[in-house]
């Protein structure tokens, strides 16, 4: 219906960004009449979605003509502002940028770097930006779940963790199962994704491919081989995360910091 | 800095000097100075909000004291562990958070840590002490408020301390429990420790000292010795606990 009305490429992405933002906003009307309040969060999102991705589809556009090296300062980027992005899920935490930073890079980073260096990932900027993107953007959703979850079990289990320091266990092990816990957490949506692939739905970077005329069978080992990765870049960034986060809700005495009234 | 007391009584087991504690430019605890003497039982009363915990929490350290320190004997206690030294200021708490599991499992908690295992009769004599014979292999899960309570004490028993900090150890349980545990509070200060029995504690001859958090004034007379009166975080009154709460009663 909105290509009858719409001609015009531009006019047409945005009426389209619009029916999609009513969906969405749907769910929030259906929300508060529950009592949830997601408007402010979920308004700011869609716009803020909405500006970013047309400024990346600009600085795509300048982006396709830029020596492929450059692909390097704008995944490092793009790794900075995942951790910014996921340490606010984690607020009240000690260190949630910084660790939040250093895990996307080690688990996201690490696996681009690899793939790219076996060829998995081809070299030019057109194919490398986005497809680590997409490894960024995961490890991040991953990272924002670990430690949400590890945040919500320690403030929920304050009473449990500190009879554990005071019967004088150490900061690590009195908090072992809750970062088990997280990480196991952190992963459902990457085992999901991979068991479910195909079967409850086709990822668009497959729909894409078929569309630019890619052979099908090529077209679905290569999502699977993205998939692999995502799930690979996601488990790599929540292992580090729980192991760095665990270190820093504790003092060098021993003494848990993340506790209800301590910011968190 | 605060300078180590430059004599400490012999049978001084803890001595606060200067002890303090602010968050946020806001003083939870003020200069608290005191001691508590081997085999002693001090009670801490006053007002909720009044500081008790907060004093009980820096006693072993689970907080960081932002003035002054605490001497275990002569000992700054910031020169010990912090795991050493929780195992030597062990702590009861009002709700007993026992971890999943069987009793003797809690009762091997702390001693695993240390890489140790309790003996079969270790673990007997404990469940013994606090009147729960028998109860080695039960779940923690089927077990009433008054019976966690007491486990509770034995698994923190079973670490060996020296020092025991109650805080509000009763409150949470009905009155029949309530009057059990200070039974068994009384009897573990008799006959100091449960563990004298053994070996390990035998051979370092110590008795306990105890601290109690309470708001109970009748609970403080049945269980101290003496007795420290905390309003909004500083100390009003310190002394024997018939002098102490003479000196309450005439307020209130």
């Amino acid at each position: 219906m909105l290509k009858i009305l719409f001609h015009d490429p531009l006019r047409l992405g945005l009426a389209q960004a619009a029916a999609a933002a009513l969906a969405a906003l749907i769910v929030v009307v259906l929300a508060r009449k529950r009592g949830i309040h997601l408007e402010k969060e979920l308004a700011v999102a869609l716009v803020r979605g909405l500006v970013q991705i047309i400024a990346v589809g600009s600085i795509l556009l300048v982006l396709l003509r830029a020596p492929d090296w450059t692909s390097v300062f704008l995944l490092t980027a793009m790794i900075v502002a995942a951790g910014a992005t996921s340490a606010r899920r984690a607020k009240g935490m000690p260190g949630a940028f910084p660790v939040s930073t250093w895990a996307i890079a080690c688990g996201a980073g690490s696996v681009i770097a690899l793939m790219t260096w076996l060829g998995v990932i081809d070299t030019p900027i057109t194919t490398l930006v986005p497809v680590g993107s997409m490894l960024i953007a995961n490890a991040m959703n991953t990272n924002g779940l670990a430690m949400n979850r590890f945040r919500t079990d320690v403030l929920a289990h304050v009473g449990e963790i500190e009879t554990a320091l005071a019967l004088g266990a150490d900061g690590r092990s009195s908090v072992a199962s809750y970062v088990q816990g997280s990480f196991e957490a952190s992963l459902i949506p990457a085992i999901d994704s991979l068991r479910s692939l195909g079967i409850v739905w086709i990822p668009g970077l497959m729909a894409g491919m078929l569309l630019s005329g890619s052979r099908p069978l090529y077209a679905a080992i290569y999502q699977f081989v993205v998939l692999a990765m995502i799930f690979a870049a996601s488990g790599l960034t929540s292992l580090v995360s729980t192991l760095l986060i665990r270190n820093r809700v504790f003092s060098p005495a021993e003494q848990l910091l993340l506790r209800p009234g301590n910011g968190a | 800095m605060t300078q180590p007391p430059t004599q400490v009584d012999g049978k001084t087991s803890l001595r606060a000097e200067n002890l303090g504690r602010s968050v946020a430019g806001k003083v939870l605890l003020a200069d608290a100075t005191f001691s508590v003497g081997a085999s002693e039982t001090l009670a801490i009363v006053g007002p909720s909000g009044s500081g008790k915990s907060t004093l009980l929490r820096l006693l072993n350290r689970l907080d960081e004291p932002t003035r002054g320190t605490v001497f275990l004997d002569s000992t700054d206690y910031k020169q010990i562990a912090p795991r050493e030294l929780r195992r030597r200021v062990a702590m009861v708490t009002q709700h007993p958070f026992l971890f999943p599991g069987t009793v003797e499992s809690n009762l091997q908690f702390g001693p695993c840590q240390r890489d140790e295992t309790l003996s079969r009769e270790r673990i007997d004599e404990l469940l013994a002490a606090v009147g729960l014979a028998g109860y080695a292999s039960r779940d923690v899960a089927n077990l009433s408020g008054g019976e966690a309570q007491r486990v509770s004490f034995a698994r923190t028993l079973a670490n060996s301390p020296e020092i025991l900090l109650l805080d509000e150890p009763t409150s949470a349980l009905d009155e029949d429990s309530k009057r059990g545990i200070e039974t068994l509070i009384l009897e573990i200060m008799r006959r100091s420790p449960v563990a004298a029995s053994t070996a390990d504690i035998a051979s370092t001859n110590r008795q306990l000292t105890c601290v109690l958090v309470t708001h109970d004034l009748a609970q403080a007379a049945r269980l101290a010795q003496h007795a420290l009166v905390l309003k909004s975080g500083h100390i009003v009154k310190n002394g024997p606990i018939e002098e102490v709460l003479r000196a309450e009663d005439s307020v209130s």
